[in-house]
């Protein structure tokens, strides 16, 4: 357990993580046995005394949306921003008679994922009706998997290249199908009772991952997110988008005080209503400061009196947690097997076969990077996070130049500002990786300097030329080695008393050369006039 | 012979020679159903113009020498639980009075393709709950061989037309007998196939993993012809099986040879009536002239066969019902109502101070699915609700579904078993002929143990098949039960056949006035 962590105690951020706060403190407890130093941040309110510590407990339940083509149990299209109900059909909007079929497709996308996510697959799976009245759950009951889901067992590992947390396993109790339900509008203003039901949703296939609370921060919830989300994008079974709904995600969250007393839990809270995963973040990190006052306040613990499990949902304009009207008893599904449907069985060839067909994943791919064009963790990382297409562009352009690092240097800074300026993706990067690296061919035989490679290629940019006709339309030469040196000569026959100097031992005083040799041909690389001047310096004065 | 006394069978033969024509059959069933459905209530909807209209096509048709289908000109009834495009569908509940749903049933489909002429949709117990027709939202349908008594259900409407001669076929359905029980007290053949063996797509729920689509007809052979066009896999039904349709029509007028007959001594126990039980055994020893074999056979777990039938049979009716809330289709209460109700409740208990009512007041969608349902649904169906509610819920879920299930294994390895050394079990379909109606209205128990003989089968998905076997000293038809292993309906309905070349009680038709 990470007790004695290097969060700060109060706000739990990392204690370099001091932007807002200017000083940590580093303190010993009076115990005896500790060893270890704990950490606040200075500039909070000295009245909030540190008198225990604590752990956040986080565990995060994902809705991801399957990229089919129509939904889980009829053909009904799963497109996003049909007018409302017109994407229906008998089925999915409940009428009797009506029976389900399951959509092969979502089964198999949904069992690619949960092999991603090392989950073990049982050979036997089956429907269940989890049942609740709704009116955007026509049926009265939501098809889905209760007892024997699809998966259960996996793993997602994470990891912070900015060193918050050290790399760990998050544990995957279960990754199960269902289907979606409809969507409620309800009328804003007071006393209209006016509720509007869209059913286009109704019967979209789900996979809802359920994660062990294994998350001990809000910095680590948000990994967690970024690389399910990864994962997801690379296996291409989701489009991730949280806006459209395509990934939902609902937070548990408590805190484990250590108290003289033993360590005492706080009621869990389920956190809704989070629309992006940096919202996730900080509503956590508010309901973990929340959860404690309350308990400070009241004493309050998971189990006792006043202890049941609540939902709180997020709100953003306010930037705080508000609860959630809930019945006071805990709701009854009513869960039992679905005898519409038949149950699903997975061999293990089949398992083997997925396994197989996955392609590389964003973990493996960053080592590979890693090992294969020397590039430091925190580039790789980078690189990988923005998808495969950055990633083929960036071995295309490290290949063709020979140079991993200079490459990855380049797609960081340069190609990747571009993309973030113009807002396009890599597919519509008007400078191919083939072309670049003629730039960085240049760049690394000393031919021009960076900073005259980044007006080439902002010249490429924006004239869609090659790399030479960019240098000459910028009026970009390459230097003739014998013109250089016929250069330098006469500056140093000029220039006596730099030579004096050098002589001298003053190496630095070649800078005045290095400044007039620009100004008589900007071309000229700087480093080279350098060396060919101390070189004759040596050799003749 | 008249029109409306030949089978279908023989009706077909007329029809394929030009002897008769689909219109005079469609006009005999019409004026049957015109001169006495008003006592029978068989039918909930006939629809006489689109019928003749239909016939007059096929007529047409055959005439100009196109190929037709097989029941091309035939009149067929359809219980009113399986869904017709653009038709009420009713399923004789108050919750779909207007539903008129936007598809048909597979076996609608079939039938239509097949060239039937579909005459309306007949009477049942509200969504197909009970074994005697009076839960149906509209008036029971009655027995036509005595009119003050119940024709059985809850495909009574089905097996009343048939035996009313006001058509020579319909289609039913079988959840715990429904099928089977009312073609036995109406003296009709009556076919629950193996589940799985007929599309249940478009057939109303009332138990997913029971429910199965049946014929009922004068005799086997009719009955083979029927179920001929109803089974095959369907691909809009996971459950139904894609396994080859054997050619029942050839088939069924092959006698079995070395044929043997199974009986169960539990089968023969309280609650028996002595004419029943008579009627069964001079039944049994009809096959023994006919060469059978019989022998004892034991299905020890047949006791709990209606205690399992009546904890699975409502929970999953407690699910499929859930559908009809009335926020999308189907009865809704009167909302004006509704909400005037609910303000005065508010205005009252405000006045009162009563705080804790006031929390604990309905908000007004709650209202609405309450109010919806309490007056959509009928008492037999609230009940069941209740009961699979009750058994779903958190806590007792283990000790009802779970245990059912167990149970209703041990039921089907009963059968299979069994079926090691008999090819079909013979016994009496329902403890007694037809029962007054309104004699056990008051008593849900001993309604439920009518389906004694009969939930069995459904419990083990086997084929089931009642044949008229006799009448009570009061006339009342009296039905024998033959079940057959999985996909044995073509033994089934041999072995039916069989008996009813030797006996004529499929032949006798109710005196009616």
């Amino acid at each position: 357990m990470v007790r004695r962590s290097n969060l700060c105690q109060i706000c739990r951020f990392h204690r370099f993580q001091w932007a807002r706060h200017t000083v940590v403190l580093k303190y010993w407890l009076a115990r005896w046995w500790d060893t270890r130093p704990l950490y606040i941040h200075f500039s909070l309110p000295p009245q909030i005394a540190v008198s225990e510590s604590y752990i956040v407990v986080i565990g995060l339940e994902v809705h991801v949306q399957l990229d089919t083509r129509s939904k889980m149990f009829c053909g009904c299209s799963t497109e996003f921003g049909a007018p409302p109900n017109t994407q229906t059909c008998p089925l999915c909007i409940g009428m009797p008679g009506t029976l389900p079929v399951m959509n092969r497709r979502a089964f198999d996308l949904a069992l690619k994922t949960a092999v991603a996510l090392n989950c073990e697959i049982p050979r036997y799976t089956k429907w269940d009706r989890k049942q609740y009245y709704y009116p955007d759950l026509p049926k009265g009951y939501q098809i889905s998997q209760f007892d024997l889901p699809m998966s259960r067992n996996g793993y997602l590992p994470i990891s912070d290249t900015k060193g918050q947390f050290s790399p760990k396993r998050i544990g995957i109790i279960r990754a199960h199908l269902e289907e979606d339900a409809g969507k409620s509008m309800h009328d804003e203003a007071a006393g209209k009772a006016d509720s509007r039901i869209d059913l286009n949703r109704c019967g979209t296939p789900l996979l809802e991952i359920v994660s062990e609370p294994d998350m001990r921060s809000p910095a680590e919830a948000k990994a967690y997110l970024t690389e399910l989300k990864l994962l997801l994008n690379y296996l291409g079974v989701s489009d991730c988008n949280m806006q459209e709904g395509s990934l939902r995600v609902d937070a548990n969250i408590n805190l484990h005080i250590d108290t003289p007393e033993g360590t005492l839990a706080t009621p869990i809270v389920e956190v809704k209503n989070m629309n992006s995963f940096r919202a996730v973040e900080r509503a956590l990190t508010y309901e973990a400061q929340r959860q404690y006052e309350v308990w400070k306040e009241t004493g309050r613990v998971l189990g006792g009196p006043g202890g049941h499990k609540t939902t709180r949902g997020w709100d953003e304009d306010a930037q705080i947690t508000r609860e959630q009207r809930t019945k006071e008893e805990s709701s009854d599904y009513r869960y039992f097997p679905d005898p519409d449907l038949v149950p699903v069985t997975t061999t293990e060839e089949e398992v083997q076969r997925v396994r197989e067909s996955l392609g590389e994943l964003p973990a493996a791919l960053r080592v590979r990077l890693e090992q294969t064009y020397g590039i430091a963790p925190y580039d790789s990382d980078v690189l990988v996070n923005q998808g495969r297409p950055l990633v083929d562009y960036y071995v295309e352009l490290a290949e063709a130049c020979g140079d991993g690092r200079l490459a990855g240097n380049w797609v960081q800074q340069d190609v990747l500002r571009t993309l973030n300026e113009r807002q396009i993706a890599i597919a519509a990067f008007p400078v191919s990786a083939g072309a670049l690296a003629e730039l960085l061919k240049m760049v690394q035989a000393g031919k021009i300097t960076t900073s005259r490679g980044r007006e080439v290629l902002a010249e490429m940019l924006a004239s869609g030329t090659p790399a030479a006709e960019a240098m000459k339309a910028l009026g970009i030469e390459e230097v003739d080695e014998s013109a250089l040196e016929d250069l330098c000569r006469k500056l140093l026959q000029a220039n006596p008393e730099v030579v004096a100097e050098v002589k001298e031992g003053k190496t630095k005083a070649i800078g005045a050369l290095i400044g007039q040799a620009k100004k008589r041909n900007p071309n000229v690389n700087p480093g080279r006039v350098r060396e060919i001047c101390l070189h004759w310096i040596e050799k003749a004065y | 012979m008249s029109l409306i006394d030949q089978t279908a069978t023989e009706l077909l033969a007329g029809l394929g020679s030009g002897e008769i024509t689909s219109v005079a059959v469609t006009q005999a069933c019409l004026d049957q159903i015109e001169r006495h459905d008003k006592n029978v209530r068989a039918f909930l909807r006939v629809d006489a113009q689109a019928a003749l209209e239909r016939a007059e096509q096929i007529d047409r048709r055959r005439k100009e020498g196109r190929t037709l289908g097989r029941l091309a000109g035939l009149p067929v009834a359809l219980k009113d639980v399986l869904c017709t495009r653009g038709e009420p569908t009713t399923c004789a509940s108050r919750m779909l009075e207007d539903f008129r749903p936007p598809y048909d049933a597979t076996v609608v489909t079939r039938l239509r393709a097949a060239d039937a002429v579909l005459l309306g949709k007949t009477n049942m117990d509200e969504f197909a709950m009970g074994g005697s027709n009076e839960n149906s939202a509209f008036g029971p349908a009655h027995n036509p061989w005595d009119l003050t008594r119940i024709p059985g259900g809850s495909s009574g409407g089905a097996a009343a037309s048939v035996a009313a001669r006001m058509t020579p076929l319909a289609v039913g359905s079988d959840t715990g007998g429904s099928i089977r029980e009312p073609a036995a007290l109406c003296g009709v053949t009556g076919l629950k196939p193996t589940y799985g063996r007929v599309s249940r797509y478009g057939l109303v729920a009332f138990a997913s993993s029971l429910d199965q689509i049946g014929p009922l007809a004068q005799t086997a052979e009719d009955a083979a012809l029927l179920l001929q066009v109803l089974a095959g896999h369907d691909p809009l039904d996971s459950t139904s099986v894609d396994r080859p349709v054997p050619d029942y029509c050839e088939t069924v007028r092959r006698p079995l040879e070395g044929l043997r007959i199974g009986l169960v001594p539990e089968y023969f126990g309280e609650g028996l009536d002595a004419e029943v039980e008579a009627a069964v055994r001079q039944a049994v020893r009809v096959y023994e002239s006919l060469g059978a074999t019989v022998k004892e056979v034991s299905l020890p777990h047949s006791k709990y066969a209606v205690a399992t039938y009546y904890i699975i049979a409502p929970c999953e009716a407690s699910s499929n019902l859930a559908r009809y809330d009335s926020a999308h289709y189907g009865y809704r209460t009167d909302q004006k109502r509704m909400t005037a109700e609910l303000q005065a409740q508010r205005k009252q208990l405000e006045e009162a101070g009563d705080q804790a009512a006031l929390d604990d007041l309905d908000n007004p969608l709650i209202r609405m699915y309450r109010r919806s349902r309490a007056e959509g649904f009928g008492a037999e169906v609230k009940r069941r609700i209740m009961l699979g509610t009750y058994a779903l819920s958190a806590g007792y879920y283990d000790a009802y579904y779970l245990k059912a299930l167990k149970v209703r294994r041990l039921i089907r390895r009963d059968f299979d078993r069994a079926f090691q050394d008999v090819d079909l079990i013979a016994g009496p379909v329902a403890p007694t002929p037809a029962f007054p109606i309104g004699e056990k209205v008051d008593d849900p128990l001993s309604m439920y143990l009518f389906d004694l003989y009969t939930a069995s089968t459904n419990l083990a998905g086997i084929a089931g098949i009642s044949v008229p076997c006799g009448f009570s000293r009061g006339g009342l038809p009296i039905g024998l039960h033959l079940q057959g292993p999985t996909f044995a309906e073509e033994i089934v309905l041999r072995g039916a056949h069989m008996f009813q070349q030797a006996t004529d009680w499929h032949r006798k038709s109710p005196p009616l006035h």
